[in-house]
C-alpha cells in the first residue's frame, strides 16, 4: 500500500502541487496525465530520488518521506530500462540480489525463465532489443520479490506488436505475484487496458481518481474531458428539464442530454468525436439529437475518417473509411450530425 | 590522406587549405621532436649511451616519472570526488568555484612558482606550521605540490565530464536496487567514467612531468629531468643536454603508449 498526503515539490519551473493519492496493496494504478504533467518527478518522490519540499509518504504502513532510496523497498523501471550497461544481463539481474544479500542461483535462473530471457544472460545490455531490455529490466527489479513495482511509461518505448506481448506480460506479473503496481504513462488506450484504478494528473496537480469507467465516461473537469478524449465542448445554459432529459441552448443550436440540473444552469456539454452518427436524412429513431449541418474539413487516419461538421457549432465527428465512401463525404456536403442525449456529458 | 578526401567528395580550395594547414601544424610538432631524437641517435649516439648509464640523469628522469606519479595519485583523490560533485549538484557560486579550479591552467608557471613559495616555504602559510614535519623548499614535497598544482585541473575536468556522461538515473536504479549512494557510485558511476579518469590520468601525468618553472621555484633541487636538462644547458650547452631530453620523451613516450594500448579495450559508455 502507498499513502501519499498532501505531496508539494518545486523542480525548477515546475511544481508538483499537494498531492494525495492512496494506492491499495495488489492494486494496479496508472496514473495519466499529458507528457510534462510531472508524472516522472512524482513517481521519482515515491521511489526517493527527491526529497518533497512538504507532505508525506507512506509505504506499506511505514513513513519513507525522508529516506534514502535503498530504503523505500520498492522496485523502480524507467522508460529507457536504465540497464547498467557495463555489466552482463546476468550481472544486472544480480546486482539488486548482490544489494540485499540474497545467494540463489535458483531464484535467478527462475525469474529468468519467467521473463523468457534465459537465453540472453551471458549478453550486454547495449546488444539487446527494445522488448528484451525491458524483460532484462523487469527481471532485475522482480527478482528480490519488491511488494511494489513502479513503472515509469513502461510501453511508450516499444514498437506496437512488442507493446502487446508488454502489456500481457506486465499484467501477468501483476496477478501472479500480487504486486501493487503503480504505471505512469499519457496513453489512454493503455491506461483504460491495464488500470484498476486511474489517477490523471495535469500541471503537477491531481485533477480525479477513478475506475475507468469513471475516468473515461465521467471526467469531473473540462481539461480532464478533452484530454480523455471529448474533443467536443458546447457551452450553454439548461432551458428545460423533463424526465431525466436536459435541453440545453448552446449558442445558436439546441441539443439534448440526459442528467438532472436545474434550468437557467450555465452547462458545458462534452462529446465524444466517435459517438456522433453522420446520416444523408433525418430518419425518426431513438437518437434525441439530429443537427443539419456543412461539412467543412475530411481528414484520412488510415480506417478512419475525421469530419468536421458545421451545424451552427463546429462538431468533430469520426467514422469509418467505407461509411465515408458510401456516403460521399467530402467538404461542402450537407449531412445530420445524430448523437443519443446519454452520449453527452454535462458539467457544471 | 587526400584520396579519403576525394572518394567522399569534391575536393573544395577551404578543405584544400585546411588540409594544408593541418599538414604544416603535423610536421611542426613531428619535425621538431622526431629531428632532434634522431639527430642525436644519428650524430652522437654513444652520448645517449653515456646519458643512459649516469647514474644523475637516470635518477633525475626516474623523481620526473615518480613525482609525477604521486601527484597524480593525490590529484585523483582530490580531483575525482571533486568532479562527482561539480557533475552532480548546482549549488550558489557553482561557477565561481569551477572558474577557480581552472585558474592553475592560464597563470604562468613562475607565477605558480612564486605563489607556491609563498604559502609553502618555510615561512609561509602552510610551509611555516608544518615545517617541523615535512619540508618543501629543495625536497620532493616541493616538487609535487608544485606539479600537483599546475596539473589538477586535467583530471578534475576529466573527471567531471565522465560522471556528467553517466546517466543519473542509472544511479537511481542502481539505489533503488538497494545500493547505498557509495555503492552506486562504486560499481556504477565509476566503472561507467573510468575511462573520462584515466584520460584525465594521463594527462594530469603528462603536465606534472613536463612542468618546470613551477618546480625549479620551489625546488631547484633534488633535480627532476626537466631542471637537469635546463641546467646542463646553462653550463655546458647543447651536447650536453640533448641527449637528457632525448631520453626524456623517450621513456615519457613509451609509457603513455603502453598505458593507451593497454586502455585500448576499455569501452565507453557515453550516453549518446
Amino acid at each position: 500500500m502507498i499513502e501519499i498526503e498532501s505531496l508539494s515539490r518545486k523542480w525548477k519551473n515546475f511544481t508538483l502541487d499537494n498531492l494525495s493519492l492512496k494506492v491499495e496493496s495488489g492494486e494496479y494504478f496508472v496514473i495519466l496525465g499529458p507528457t510534462g504533467a510531472g508524472k516522472t518527478l512524482f513517481l521519482e518522490l515515491i521511489a526517493g530520488f527527491h526529497s518533497p519540499d512538504s507532505g508525506k509518504i507512506r509505504i506499506g504502513g511505514k513513513e519513507v518521506t525522508h529516506l534514502p532510496p535503498e530504503k523505500h523497498d520498492l522496485a523502480f523501471v524507467y522508460q529507457d530500462y536504465s540497464l547498467f550497461p557495463h555489466m552482463s544481463v546476468k550481472k544486472n539481474i544480480e546486482f539488486g540480489m548482490r544489494m540485499k544479500k540474497i545467494r540463489s542461483q535458483e531464484k535467478l535462473l527462475e525469474t529468468a525463465k519467467d521473463l523468457r530471457i534465459s537465453h540472453l544472460l551471458d549478453r550486454y545490455p547495449l546488444t539487446l532489443s527494445g522488448g528484451e531490455q525491458q524483460r532484462v529490466a523487469l527481471a532485475r527489479a522482480l527478482v528480490t520479490d519488491p511488494k511494489i513495482l513502479l513503472l515509469d511509461e513502461p510501453l511508450s518505448a516499444l514498437d506496437p506488436r512488442t507493446q502487446e506481448s508488454a502489456r500481457e506480460l506486465l499484467s501477468t506479473i501483476h496477478k501472479k505475484d500480487k504486486l501493487t503496481v503503480l504505471h505512469i504513462t499519457h496513453d489512454q488506450t493503455e491506461a483504460r487496458i491495464m488500470a484498476d484504478r486511474i489517477a490523471i494528473i495535469m500541471d503537477g496537480k491531481l485533477m480525479q481518481v477513478g475506475i475507468p469507467e469513471e475516468i473515461f465516461e465521467k471526467p469531473v473537469d473540462s481539461r480532464v474531458a478533452s484530454f480523455v478524449g471529448f474533443e467536443n465542448m458546447l457551452n450553454g445554459r439548461v432551458i428545460s428539464v423533463d424526465r431525466g432529459v436536459l435541453r440545453i441552448e448552446a449558442g445558436k443550436i439546441n441539443i439534448e442530454a440526459s442528467g438532472n440540473l436545474e434550468v437557467g444552469s450555465q452547462v458545458h456539454a462534452f462529446l465524444r468525436p466517435e459517438n456522433i452518427v453522420l446520416s444523408k436524412t433525418s430518419t425518426q429513431s431513438s437518437i434525441r439529437n439530429s443537427l443539419h449541418g456543412t461539412v467543412i474539413e475530411v481528414w484520412m487516419l488510415g480506417a478512419l475518417v475525421r469530419v468536421k461538421v458545421d451545424c451552427g457549432a463546429l462538431l468533430s465527428v469520426l467514422i469509418t473509411r467505407q461509411s465515408a465512401e458510401e456516403m460521399g463525404i467530402l467538404p461542402g456536403v450537407m449531412v445530420y450530425a445524430q448523437f443519443k442525449a446519454s452520449s453527452v456529458h454535462v458539467l457544471r | 590522406m587526400k584520396a579519403t578526401i576525394r572518394k567522399t567528395r569534391k575536393l573544395e580550395s577551404l578543405t584544400f587549405i585546411f588540409s594544408f594547414l593541418l599538414l604544416v601544424l603535423f610536421l611542426f610538432v613531428f619535425l621538431t621532436l622526431s629531428n632532434m631524437i634522431f639527430k642525436q641517435i644519428l650524430d652522437d649516439f654513444q652520448g645517449l649511451i653515456n646519458t643512459v648509464e649516469n647514474r644523475a640523469v637516470v635518477s633525475s628522469i626516474f623523481l620526473s616519472l615518480y613525482a609525477g606519479f604521486l601527484a597524480t595519485l593525490i590529484a585523483f583523490f582530490l580531483g575525482a570526488p571533486a568532479g562527482y560533485i561539480l557533475a552532480r549538484f548546482d549549488f550558489p557560486g557553482k561557477s565561481l568555484v569551477e572558474s577557480i579550479i581552472d585558474v592553475p591552467v592560464v597563470v604562468p608557471h613562475t607565477v605558480a612558482g612564486i605563489a607556491l613559495l609563498t604559502v609553502f616555504g618555510s615561512n609561509g602559510l602552510i610551509g611555516g606550521p608544518l615545517e617541523a614535519y615535512i619540508q618543501f623548499r629543495d625536497a620532493l614535497p616541493g616538487i609535487v605540490v608544485a606539479m600537483l598544482f599546475v596539473s589538477v585541473p586535467y583530471m578534475t575536468n576529466s573527471a567531471r565530464e565522465g560522471f556528467k556522461s553517466v546517466d543519473p538515473r542509472l544511479e537511481n536504479a542502481a539505489r533503488s536496487l538497494g545500493a547505498p549512494l557509495w555503492k552506486a557510485f562504486l560499481f556504477v558511476t565509476l566503472p561507467l567514467s573510468a575511462r573520462h579518469i584515466l584520460i584525465g590520468a594521463i594527462m594530469t601525468w603528462a603536465r606534472a612531468i613536463s612542468e618546470f618553472g613551477a618546480v625549479v621555484l620551489i625546488a631547484y633541487y633534488p633535480m627532476i629531468g626537466p631542471t637537469l636538462i635546463y641546467d646542463r644547458f646553462l653550463s655546458y650547452g647543447m651536447s650536453a643536454s640533448r641527449p637528457i631530453a632525448v631520453l626524456l620523451i623517450l621513456v615519457t613516450l613509451s609509457i603513455f603508449i603502453v598505458i593507451r594500448v593497454l586502455s585500448a579495450g576499455w569501452s565507453i559508455y557515453d550516453r549518446d
